[in-house]
């Protein structure tokens, strides 16, 4: 089959691999009609996440049909259509019992690596995300094996698009989750959000449909920002304003009553890739790269919760904690849950409530993926979100 | 509030295992300084702000560490040792099952070297005795290790005890408890192990370091009693998938 491929730092190429077959009774494999490129592909390219090794195949937005399923698969069945959430959960441990899907005890089989890294805890496992991640083939192919197939495989049984299920997967459940953890109390809460790449753009829809008064939007992309404005979103331009200062007038001095950092440490979050690689760049920061995490603290209201759906990897100073402590601000941060959110927000689009394909701006072939990594990271050609065909 | 004031309450930390670091003799140290300093440098002088914050991190962390005299990575690698030389290794994980069903699984000695991937056999020789035999460190000659154990304590569903015999070529004890978690979470096993190991602290951390030596053994082991239990015995993996590496000339 064909698959994108990781080469090596900064090189990804197309290449004829063996089809994926069960390793497990547990498995199932599924032929796949649409796959994406995520924000945070783009670390894996500019070699920024540890433990790649050539040949492995990238992607972890994917969707498809169920082609093959293992003897103790009970559920799943041959020609069901499937989703499939990013993070691997195994659904009987106690994290996932309790829905905290992205913190499964047992999916990640290089749990040991990912324990001396982050001290004695294991992240669940990712597709196609590195081996501190379990080093699961990812999805940006024309096959991918899924493990734990009865609780990875959502079926699609509408008519839907795929370009409006697709998201369910990633980028929709992990900006909704970030607008979710701020508890906002409806007509009266004004959320910013910093980051308008594709988690920050369904982070302001997100907080929206829970029933923010307003919703603010900081970013330096103008196709972003006019994104997140025809969705009734204020914008700040960080490069052509002060955005604390922006903030602040904006609110009449209160600060947004919660702040949605989709930005990330080393702009590794899900989503708005470059927005602070081109911040520190600017600012000359050389490895504290908290810019997004910083504003967001120094900007929210008292009493506000700061709401970390990007990325942080390792140790973080020169954080204001004096500011967040005497504000009394509250921490939510986290990979997405992402199994919790697909039927709850699959029934928001059969409602109409939201059409996540809005997010869209590239679609190709595989074989171009190579190239589309390039132009997503460039934001060339206003690319905000590409989706490929395995079969074009 | 202290641990203890709670009713009904219990010391976490028995006596003999409050020792949390082990201290380095001096040719170790030196070492230990010129890797830190060394670090220090290269951390400095990196274009990379990745390897500016990892180098320079590690770096100053080791020299200090030297400059104080106990051993960095064995504090690292959280190698203990009491006031007798001894090198305790414990661990403790959740298993979502009822603490009988664990116990029983354990109490039968000869089906752990299916669950515990060191063991290579134990042979039940009495209702008290076993002969334990566990592949050796590396270093160390003969490939095998065995020696004879006697049951200290047997409490069904709560606690097995165990104690080498006088001539055991690697003086060794342990206990394995079982708690029912609170709430619904099934059992915390705990285990621990106190041992003499054949060459010394340096000799601990080099086979650690190696991945054959018991504290990284008893982890993983621990973590596969656990899929095995939880997952009914499809333990995650990806040996055998699809990727580039097998695929060499096959470029599209
Ligand atoms: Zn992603
Ligand atoms: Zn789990």
């Amino acid at each position: 089959m064909k698959a994108i491929v990781w080469q090596g730092t900064n090189h990804v190429g197309v290449e004829t691999v063996p089809d994926p077959t069960l390793l497990l009774p547990t498995d199932a494999i599924v032929r796949i009609t649409s796959t994406a490129i995520c924000g945070s592909d783009l670390h894996l390219l500019d070699g920024y996440i540890p433990s790649m090794e050539k040949g492995d195949i990238l992607g972890h937005e994917f969707m498809g049909e169920v082609v093959e399923v293992g003897s103790a698969v009970k559920k799943v069945r041959v020609g069901e259509r499937v989703i499939m959430p990013f993070n691997l959960a195994c659904g009987v441990c106690d994290p996932c019992q309790r829905g905290l899907f992205s913190a499964c005890d047992n999916s990640n089989p290089n749990h040991r690596m990912a324990e001396a890294l982050y001290g004695a805890t294991s992240a669940s496992g990712l597709f196609g995300y590195s081996h501190l991640f379990g080093g699961y083939a990812g999805g940006q192919a024309q096959f991918v094996r899924v493990p734990f197939a009865d609780v990875s495989c959502f079926a699609i049984e509408s008519d839907l698009r795929d370009d409006q299920v697709l998201f369910l997967t990633d980028i929709f459940p992990t900006g909704y989750m970030a607008a979710e953890n701020c508890a906002i109390v409806p007509g009266r809460d004004v959320v910013a959000v910093f980051g308008a790449g594709p988690v920050g753009q369904f982070a302001v829809r997100s907080a929206q449909m829970l029933g923010a008064a307003e919703v603010i939007v900081i970013d330096r992309v103008p196709e972003r920002l006019r994104l997140a404005e025809a969705a009734g979103a204020r914008t700040i331009n960080y490069d052509e304003t002060d955005v604390l200062v922006a903030l602040h007038e904006a609110t009449g001095g209160r600060g947004p009553d919660h702040v949605i950092d989709a930005v990330g440490l080393e702009a590794h979050g899900h989503g708005p890739g470059a927005l602070l690689d081109t911040a520190e760049q600017k600012m000359r920061l050389s490895f504290d790269r908290i810019t997004a995490l910083r504003w967001a603290i120094l900007s929210c209201a008292k009493g506000g919760t700061v709401s970390m759906p990007g990325v942080y990897g390792g140790l973080v100073d020169k954080m204001p904690l004096g500011a967040a402590f005497n504000k009394g601000l509250t921490f939510k941060m986290g990979q997405t849950h992402t199994h919790r959110y697909v039927r709850p927000l699959l029934q928001r689009i059969q409602q109409g409530e939201i059409d996540p394909s809005f997010v869209i701006t590239h679609r190709a072939a595989l074989s171009k993926g190579p190239e589309l990594y390039k132009t997503f990271r460039e934001k060339h050609d206003g690319c905000i979100k590409v989706v490929l065909d395995p079969w074009a | 509030m202290s641990m203890n004031s709670a009713g009904g309450g219990q010391r976490v930390t028995p006596p003999d295992q409050r020792s949390t670091g082990a201290s380095m003799a001096g040719a170790e140290r030196g070492l230990v300084g010129v890797m830190g300093v060394f670090l220090l440098t290269a951390g400095v002088r990196s274009g990379s702000a990745v390897q500016k914050l990892v180098f320079s991190g590690l770096g100053a962390g080791l020299t200090a560490l030297a400059l104080s005299g106990r051993s960095p990575v064995a504090t690292a690698l959280k190698i203990r040792q009491n006031a007798d030389g001894e090198t305790l290794v414990s661990d403790a994980v959740t298993i979502g099952k009822g603490a009988d069903e664990l116990y029983a699984i354990w109490r039968r000695f000869e089906n752990l070297p299916s669950l515990m991937k060191h063991l290579e056999r134990v042979e039940v020789l009495d209702e008290r005795r076993s002969r334990w035999t566990v592949k050796a460190p590396a270093g160390y000659s003969g490939g095998e290790v065995s020696w004879e154990a006697e049951m200290t304590a047997d409490e069904p569903g709560r606690r097995i005890a165990w104690q080498s015999l006088p001539d055991a070529q690697i003086e060794n004890s342990g206990e394995v408890q079982f708690r029912a978690a609170p709430g619904n979470r099934g059992t915390e096993v705990l285990v621990r192990l106190k041992y003499r190991p054949p060459g010394g602290t340096t000799g601990v951390v080099v086979a650690r370091v190696l991945g054959q030596e018991p504290s990284q053994q008893l982890r993983d082991d621990l973590m596969r009693f656990k899929r095995e239990q939880e997952l009914g015995g499809y333990h995650p993996t990806t040996e055998g998938q699809s990727s580039g590496r097998a695929s060499k000339g096959g470029q599209a």
